[in-house]
Formats: C-alpha cells, sequence, structure tokens
C-alpha cells in the first residue's frame, strides 16, 4: 500500500492505489460512478460511455482512465448527469426495449439507470428497429432486441480452452452479438445461468425461467443501482 | 374558484392505468373533493361539454380513432398526461411495429393457430372499423404532451401524488419505489 496518491471526485478528497482505473477508485471510496459494458475483472474498454467523467475539461471514460495523484474529477455536475441520461435515453430507443414484457424487468442494468436519472420518456424517438430472437439454443434465449452491445457475455462466457461462446457478426449498424451454435451444444446450466447474470439487459435469457423472482423482490425494486457502492 | 377539470381516456391499451387510477383506494373521495370528472369512462361521459384542465391518456395510438380521440384530448385539455408504457412508448401493441399490417392480420384472422370460425377467410374490413395504422406510435409523436408518468401500470402513489402536485403546485416527491417502468 505504499503508492497510496490523493485524487478529488466532485471535490470530495479520495485516496487509492495510484493506477487503479477510476471507476474502481471511486467505488473504494464509495462514490458511484454508473457502468454498463464495465465489469470487475475484466478488461475495460470504454465502449457505453455511461461512466464519462470530466478531467482537465475533457470528457474521459472512468472505466478505462487510471487514476493519478492530485487528479480532478468531475462526475455529479448537472453537465455530465445530463450526457450520461441521453445515453441512456439513446439506449432506449434504439432497441426494443418493452420493459412489462422483459423477464429481466426489475433486475436489469439499464432500467435501472433510466430510474437512477429519472428517465420519464426518452426525448429522442423511437426507432422499432427490426431484430430478432434467436432461441435454436437448448439453454438459453438470445434476444437481439434488448442486446446493447456491452460485449460482457463475449468476454466473459468462455469454454475451458478460453474459446468464447458469443461473437459478433456483421458490422455497423448490422451488427449483432451471436451465440456460436457449435459451441452452444456443449453449453453447461451453469454457463447459461452466468451469461444471463452477466447480460446487463435482457437480451440473454435461460429458458423456461422468465419471471420467477415476484414484483418487490427483485435486484432493482427498492434499492437504486449502486446503492452497495454509495456511502 | 371552480374545481379543476379533468378527463381520461384509454387508447390503445388495456385499461390497466385506469384501474391504477382507482387503486388510489380510499383517496378517490378526496379526488372527488379535489376535481370535476368530464369526459372519461369513468363516469361515462362520452364527449367533451366544457374545457377541461388535465387530460389523462391511457394507451398508445394503433389506428385513426385513436389519432382523432388524441388530438381532441389536446384541443379540449389544458395539460395533458401520457399515463403508462403504451402512452409513452407504444407499449406491448407496439411489439408490431416492424411487422407489416396485413401479415398481423393474416395472423390474427386467417393463419393462426387458434383461428377457427373464419372458413372464408375475412379480413375485417368495414368501413365503419377504424383504420389500422401502419405502426403503433406513442401519443408524443402524434401531439404535444406535457407530462409522462411511467409504468405498467403506474402506481397508484404516483398518479396520485402527480394529480395533487398539478393541483396544489406543489413539487411531486417521486420516491424511488413509485417510479418503475413494469
Amino acid at each position: 500500500m505504499s503508492n497510496l496518491i490523493k485524487f478529488k471526485i466532485d471535490g470530495v478528497e479520495c485516496m487509492a492505489e495510484g493506477g487503479k482505473f477510476i471507476v474502481e477508485a471511486a467505488a473504494e471510496n464509495g462514490i458511484y460512478i454508473p457502468t454498463l459494458c464495465n465489469m470487475k475483472g475484466v478488461k475495460p474498454k470504454g465502449a457505453c460511455r455511461i461512466c464519462s467523467v470530466r478531467i482537465n475539461g475533457r470528457l474521459m471514460t472512468s472505466c478505462t482512465t487510471p487514476v493519478t495523484d492530485g487528479m480532478e474529477i468531475e462526475s455529479e455536475s448537472e453537465e455530465i448527469r445530463e450526457l450520461r441520461r441521453s445515453i441512456v435515453e439513446l439506449l432506449f430507443v434504439s432497441g426494443n426495449h418493452f420493459c412489462p414484457a422483459c423477464e429481466k424487468s426489475g433486475s436489469c442494468e439499464l432500467q435501472a439507470l433510466g430510474y437512477y436519472y429519472q428517465m420519464m420518456v426518452p426525448r429522442f424517438p423511437y426507432e422499432f428497429p427490426q431484430k430478432g430472437v434467436d432461441a435454436t439454443s437448448s439453454k438459453i434465449i438470445k434476444d437481439q432486441n434488448r442486446c446493447i452491445f456491452c460485449k460482457r457475455c463475449i468476454k466473459t462466457i468462455k469454454d475451458e480452452e478460453g474459446r468464447s461462446f458469443f461473437a459478433f457478426r456483421n458490422r455497423g449498424h448490422r451488427t449483432e452479438v451471436v451465440l456460436d451454435p457449435v459451441m452452444a451444444e456443449k453449453m453447461d446450466d451453469a454457463t447459461a445461468q452466468l451469461a444471463m447474470e452477466n447480460c446487463p439487459v435482457g437480451s440473454i435469457l435461460v429458458k423456461e425461467k422468465g419471471f420467477d423472482k415476484p414484483i418487490g423482490t427483485r435486484k432493482f425494486d427498492k434499492q437504486p443501482i449502486g446503492s452497495d457502492i454509495k456511502l | 374558484m371552480s374545481k379543476p377539470v379533468i378527463a381520461t381516456t384509454s387508447l390503445a391499451g388495456c385499461f390497466g392505468c385506469h384501474m391504477s387510477i382507482l387503486d388510489i383506494d380510499e383517496r378517490i373521495l378526496k379526488l372527488i373533493e379535489l376535481v370535476e370528472f368530464n369526459k372519461s369512462p369513468v363516469d361515462d361521459i362520452k364527449t367533451f361539454t366544457k374545457p377541461v384542465d388535465i387530460g389523462i391518456i391511457e394507451g398508445g395510438c394503433c389506428n385513426s380513432e385513436n389519432v382523432e380521440v388524441l388530438k381532441s384530448f389536446r384541443k379540449n385539455c389544458k395539460i395533458l398526461i401520457s399515463l403508462g408504457e403504451c402512452a409513452i412508448m407504444g407499449g406491448l401493441p407496439a411489439l408490431r411495429n416492424g411487422i407489416p399490417v396485413e401479415e398481423c392480420l393474416h395472423e390474427a384472422y386467417i393463419g393462426g393457430p387458434t383461428v377457427q370460425l373464419n372458413k372464408e377467410g375475412i379480413m375485417p374490413n368495414d368501413d365503419e372499423l377504424p383504420m389500422l395504422l401502419d405502426r403503433v406510435y406513442p401519443c408524443h409523436e402524434i401531439v404535444k404532451i406535457d407530462y409522462f408518468l411511467p409504468g405498467c401500470p403506474p402506481r397508484a402513489d404516483l398518479i396520485w401524488d402527480a394529480l395533487v402536485a398539478l393541483i396544489t403546485g406543489d413539487p411531486m416527491k417521486l420516491p424511488y419505489e413509485v417510479v418503475k417502468f413494469d
């Protein structure tokens, strides 16, 4: 613990080991910075931009930026909150997020961020894109309507030889995250369950397991996202 | 001062949001003291008989009649509220968005697995029936909407708080448990 450094988030003095990513360093100091594509223990890539903060006048993703001594970070200003809220809204309108009919509702991180930023309605027009649902696997359903391309499944759901069960297909606006049909055949129940848990939205679902938790007992029914971090 | 006037309607909705209005329980007696209802399924007044202060819209727009009713609400109400997911984003009826209307009708009346009695294969086409729109539209894509109350249905406490806030001018409390999308 010799390389402890000091930095500030919204004027609050914080301490952490130098070189830690800001999201983690903030969490250690009881400050929640929202994330979607980021996952503990997985190399960050700053894709979703929801963790954006302002440092030295520049917007940076706090999941990929290491904290340095004397750093001053702006995270909960009205401008940053507005930026994050608009990212959440854009994610809602660019997919087909029918919360009332979604098995992940109540435990969905995107929805929880909608609550966190009190999104009453997205300010952007709904796109209603045409997307498919792949239910060919015996274990899981991959619903493309809800996928936000966070890549968490690709990075974390692997077999013992390190091969991913999921992969990107196509490019540009036709990009989708798909389950490899050959790998799907050897997917066991535990892996399927982990894939569903690691998906921040309801794009990966274990078959025959929807709506198993009653309303009121789900992850974000009573506690806002980030409550486990906030002091 | 006369009481504020409220009107409500259900467009492409399931009346669940209206049920949630009734779910304010005994506060309904207080509501009757606070406001007067005009056109609404609650009192069965079919047409606007006076200018309305607050119009509450349940459901999105799936056909020409929905659009007409919504426009008449905009014309007759000072404030319009989109109540519930269907009014806000089309909701479950909007699951058909992206599927051609003819395909939907074919599935419902001719090709669907539960269709048994339609031997002639007739699709509803009477002039009296409202035309289906190409897709289901959120209300704010048709007219200007002033406030949005999410939920499926919106919690009774959210509806109550919003109405009281609008009538009294007090700020809304919006506790975490009442703003939900399901």
